[in-house]
């Protein structure tokens, strides 16, 4: 949905020059959830899943648009002081919103089990087993300070599949260029309601969701 | 972490609130206009930052002032900045998700 948003940004500026300049940011939007709020239990709680969802991860949108907007107007006055002041939020809810999208698809009610296929001979290749890599990004991620996420990811210059940690919403591929496959939440905020401070207990029962198609489709396209 | 919460415990109080009184009162008048805008600017600082972290009134003893300053994660704050801590506000979702859910501002 965010490559959908600048396909029609870049039309709406070469159909209307004359408010090309207005239309030619659209905001971003919340997308929806492929499913209920409920449908990940009892791996995810329903209320987590509702208030992630409709307030943090609409927040990051809101707050991505009004940055955006802020943004644009020091790009305009040539303010570059302002520019500098407002690219952590630029990270921050970029990042966040980014994130979030990925996440919502790389979970599902009919997730779970293992990859196969091309995504599976992958994960051999680079880590022994499905098991090694499974234990190898979640302890990556269980042991991620504070807030942020672990990401299986896609690294295009090697060809290889590659775990990292990003702190905060940090986004993986534009701060280090990898490929994000696979996202795990460890904000306090993905688990807490549920799992209390026992972060390895989610990262564990996440497992039970994961979508592998969506991250089978998503190393297809990083593959391209 | 250790230090912060630590220093945490001993800055609350169920006899708490209120305003401050004495020489912290006069400092807090001398470096910030007044208690109401300290903990404007504070409270600001503090629902600012970006993922898990603290608020602090810090003491700066180079120039004897007070002084309003956030760290990441848990960064400790004397450590990190040399500024020596008075009051942290814990803003780690845990410190009040359970409650305050994703709305950071009422906590």
């Amino acid at each position: 949905m965010l490559c959908r948003v600048g396909y029609v940004r870049r039309c709406a500026a070469t159909l209307n020059p004359i408010l090309g300049a207005v239309a030619s940011r659209q905001k971003h939007t919340l997308p929806d959830l492929p499913y209920d709020y409920g449908a990940l239990e009892p791996h995810i709680c329903a209320e987590i899943m509702q208030l992630h969802h409709s307030k943090h991860h609409a927040t990051y949108v809101n707050n991505l648009n009004v940055t955006e907007e802020k943004y644009q107007e020091a790009l305009a006055k040539g303010d570059v002081t302002a520019q500098v002041s407002l690219q952590p939020a630029l990270k921050f809810n970029g990042g966040g919103h980014i994130n979030h999208a990925i996440f919502w698809t790389n979970l599902s009610p009919n997730g779970g089990g293992e990859p196969q296929g091309k995504l599976l001979e992958a994960i051999k290749r680079d880590f022994g087993s499905f098991q090694k890599m499974k234990d190898k990004i979640s302890a990556a991620t269980v042991a991620v300070q504070g807030s942020g996420w672990g990401w299986l990811g896609f690294d295009k210059d090697s060809g290889r599949l590659r775990i990292a940690a990003c702190a905060n919403q940090d986004p993986l591929q534009g701060t280090t260029g990898l490929i994000p496959l696979l996202g795990i939440d460890v904000w306090e905020h993905a688990y807490y309601l549920q799992y209390k401070n026992v972060r390895p207990d989610y990262v564990k029962a996440i497992w039970n969701v994961v979508n592998w198609e969506n991250v089978s489709e998503r190393l297809q396209a990083a593959k391209k | 972490g250790h230090i912060n919460h630590t220093i945490f415990w001993t800055n609350l109080s169920p006899n708490g609130g209120g305003e401050p009184q004495g020489e912290l009162s006069e400092a807090i008048k001398r470096d910030f206009g007044s208690f109401q805008k300290m903990k404007e600017k504070m409270s600001a600082a503090t629902v600012a930052v970006q993922g898990s972290g603290w608020g602090w009134l810090g003491f700066d003893k180079d120039s004897g002032r007070l002084r309003i300053a956030a760290c990441g994660n848990q960064d400790p704050l004397q450590g990190t900045t040399g500024l020596v801590p008075l009051l942290g506000i814990d803003v780690w979702e845990h410190a009040y998700y359970l409650q305050y859910k994703n709305v950071r501002p009422d906590y």
